[in-house]
């Protein structure tokens, strides 16, 4: 097993408001190695977008409090100064973001923002070939003639193509890290599959390590082969993505696979919202943040739930899947439970 | 983009003809008797009712404005005759009607007068561009620090003053008590005539301009800017790796420039208008001062002629407002 490309620990990011500290991560780790998909799940607000942010040194360093490491094959993100950051995004770590009709310039030709990136790590490269890259790229990710639609705007693509296009920028300098946070939300489901599609492909072909990020359990169902879940800026469940799809070993995780609809088995089972609301980041949750909603805080003797914050250990099943629950044996919680059957193809492996 | 510019530049003709409408209707149906002003200049103050009504008559003020509406627009392209006292005088396109004080052609001292009013105004604005945009950036950068903070508070303060008595003041300082060299002595000098003087002349009433005018710049850039940043095509273009300096001042402010050009497009027309205070106390005869003279002396063609040319002013920096936008956002261009 080689080195892997990113490695995260200890991870924490605070914003500092008018109203207080913003935890926004705490004590994050994980790592993702070449050709591995690693799969970020969570609530709006838990840190799963801050903390891929964080690998760039997207935030606005004047502001924002990260300490911890992030290292970037070997090489220390944090604290790190501009110019280097700069020679990292993009040209390693290339980042895809959610809305590409937000996140592509709207008084820029599609093609000039591909060329733009290009050139940017190539300043050798003349204005013709950064072009000619670009119409390479277009071509690469699925856009029908692209010798012709790399002048176009992007409100003249479609959302699809636009996002598509964004994948193209993406990986123009052949980055050996991909985020893409959210890629698909923004798409209508024929087209998220198509996108999802290209990117294994693309993957594949690349050889690259890639990050998602999301709140929909199909997309990683798909596309991950390990799954971190993110609760209230922590990690709180990590593990291979079958195991933690077929067997997850936190309450939290079991709720956000009940809340998906199950169009594979049982259609007339009900859904099971997670009761409340996700926690204040300014003021988080004693003991461990899922507490107030969950279920199960009776089971744990000594009301240690709402009192110690549980670390993330190996569960039941071995090293490579972990909990951050208190509960003894997590998975016999869950035995006469029915879980949603997200990816069919998962269970028929096992 | 042809059609469009075509389109627009039809849309404008539409509301000047609208517009010259509306002035010309106002003072028909005005409170005033607009003979009276010629009547009396022409009879030494001795104006009968009998005189009135001649002069009346002559000018036309007897028949139906849709007949002399007509008349009016008409001499604008063609020129036409017009008779004051028995006294027909040739005013040629265009013409704007003839001054009931000297009975001279409108147009012939508005020709004269509009090469003062552009160079207060293009110089004012050039400055406060010059000053506000950048400030403006750069307080947005530097958002919520110590920096930014005193920036916009002192700009308040400055622009809450009265524009007249901030140029008074500076009028004041600058060449009644300092007496300063070049530019205390401020007047209008036409370029050809001295380019020295000519500078020297407006400096004041363009510093004046350009300093209260780019504290309001300052803060519309400031808060197009801080909108500007925190675009998600920002955040693409950082995340790219491009230099700060093109993620700013290509990505982000490319898109501030919008709502400012917008304002712009308003404050220039207005300023073109006739910037009354300034030309008063900078003693610079434009568009504004005449036309306050000519409220004073009711030389009517007079007030209805500057009245027009404010509202072809607006209309024409609009109509360029327009243009600009369409170069600087291709999604007004292609629609």
């Amino acid at each position: 097993m080689s080195d892997p490309f990113l490695v995260v620990e200890d991870l924490t990011v605070k914003f500092p408001t008018e109203d207080g500290l913003v935890n926004a991560v705490t004590d994050l780790s994980y790592t993702v190695e070449q050709g591995k998909t690693l799969g970020i799940v969570g609530e709006s607000g838990s840190g799963k977008s801050v903390s891929s942010m964080a690998v760039l040194g997207l935030h606005d360093m004047r502001t924002a409090r990260i300490t911890g490491s992030i290292k970037v094959g070997g090489q220390e993100v944090v604290g790190l100064g501009e110019s280097k950051l700069r020679k990292l995004r993009g040209k390693e770590v290339a980042m895809i973001f959610q809305d590409a009709l937000a996140a592509l310039h709207p008084f820029y030709k599609v093609g000039s923002q591909l060329a733009e990136a290009y050139l940017v790590h190539h300043p050798k490269a003349s204005k013709r070939e950064a072009r000619r890259k670009a119409i390479e790229m277009l071509d690469r990710v699925g856009i029908p003639q692209p010798d012709r639609r790399v002048d176009d705007f992007p409100h003249q693509f479609s959302g699809g193509m636009r996002q598509r296009a964004m994948i193209a920028m993406g990986l123009i300098n052949d980055p050996k890290l991909l985020i893409a946070d959210e890629p698909t939300t923004a798409l209508d489901v024929t087209v998220q599959a198509q996108i999802l599609d290209l990117l294994q492909d693309l993957q594949r072909e690349f050889n690259s390590a890639v990050i998602i990020i999301t709140h929909d359990l199909g997309v990683i169902a798909e596309m991950a082969d390990d799954i971190l879940v993110m609760y209230g800026g922590r990690g709180v469940e990590k593990g291979p993505a079958k195991e933690v799809l077929t067997r997850p070993q936190m309450p939290y995780t079991w709720g956000l696979l009940s809340s998906v609809p199950d169009v594979h088995g049982d259609t007339a089972s009900k859904l099971v919202p997670i009761p409340g609301n996700p926690p204040s980041l300014l003021d988080p949750p004693t003991g461990c943040a899922f507490h107030p909603r969950c279920a199960h805080v009776d089971k744990v003797p000594g009301n240690k739930c709402v009192t110690e914050l549980p670390p993330l250990t190996a569960g039941p099943t071995g090293a490579g899947h972990l909990n951050r629950c208190h509960l003894a044996d997590p998975v016999g919680v869950f035995e006469n439970e029915v879980l949603p059957v997200i990816a069919p193809e998962l269970l028929e492996e096992s | 983009m042809f059609a469009y510019i075509v389109k627009r530049l039809l849309a404008g003709i539409v509301v000047m003809l609208l517009v010259s409408l509306s002035i010309f209707l106002l003072f028909w149906y005005g409170p005033s008797e607009p003979a009276r002003a010629i009547c009396d200049t022409k009879t030494s103050q001795r104006c009968t009712p009998a005189k009135l009504e001649v002069f009346t008559e002559e000018l036309g003020y007897n028949n139906a404005w849709y007949t002399e509406f007509p008349e009016y627009v008409g001499g604008i392209f063609t020129g036409r005759d017009i008779t004051i006292a028995s006294q027909t005088t040739r005013c040629d396109a265009p013409c704007l009607g003839l001054s009931y004080k000297n009975g001279k052609p409108v147009w012939d001292e508005m020709k004269g007068r509009l090469p003062a009013t552009f160079s207060v105004a293009i110089g004012g604005a050039f400055l406060y561009l010059l000053l506000g945009v950048p400030l403006g950036v750069a307080a947005a950068r530097r958002r919520g620090t110590v920096a930014d903070k005193s920036l916009v508070s002192s700009f308040l303060v400055l622009s809450s003053v009265p524009y007249y008595l901030f140029a008074l003041l500076t009028f004041l300082y600058f060449s009644v008590l300092f007496e300063a060299p070049f530019i205390g002595n401020p007047g209008y000098v036409p370029f050809t005539e001295s380019p020295s003087g000519w500078v020297g002349g407006l400096a004041l009433a363009w510093i004046c301009l350009g300093i209260f005018g780019c504290t309001q710049y300052t803060r519309y850039s400031r808060g197009a800017m801080v909108e500007a940043l925190s675009e998600d095509y920002v955040r693409t273009a950082k995340a790219k790796g491009l230099p700060q300096r093109e993620v700013v001042y290509k990505h982000a402010l490319r898109a501030a420039l919008v709502p400012v050009v917008t304002i712009f497009g308003i404050d220039f027309g207005t300023l073109l208008a006739g910037t009354i205070f300034t030309e008063k106390i900078f003693d610079i005869d434009g568009i504004g001062l005449w036309a306050l003279l000519a409220v004073g002396q009711k030389d009517l063609p007079i007030v209805q002629a500057t009245a027009l040319f404010a509202a072809v002013a607006l209309i024409l920096s609009n109509l360029l407002v327009d243009l600009l936008y369409s170069v600087l956002d291709p999604r007004v261009r292609l629609s």
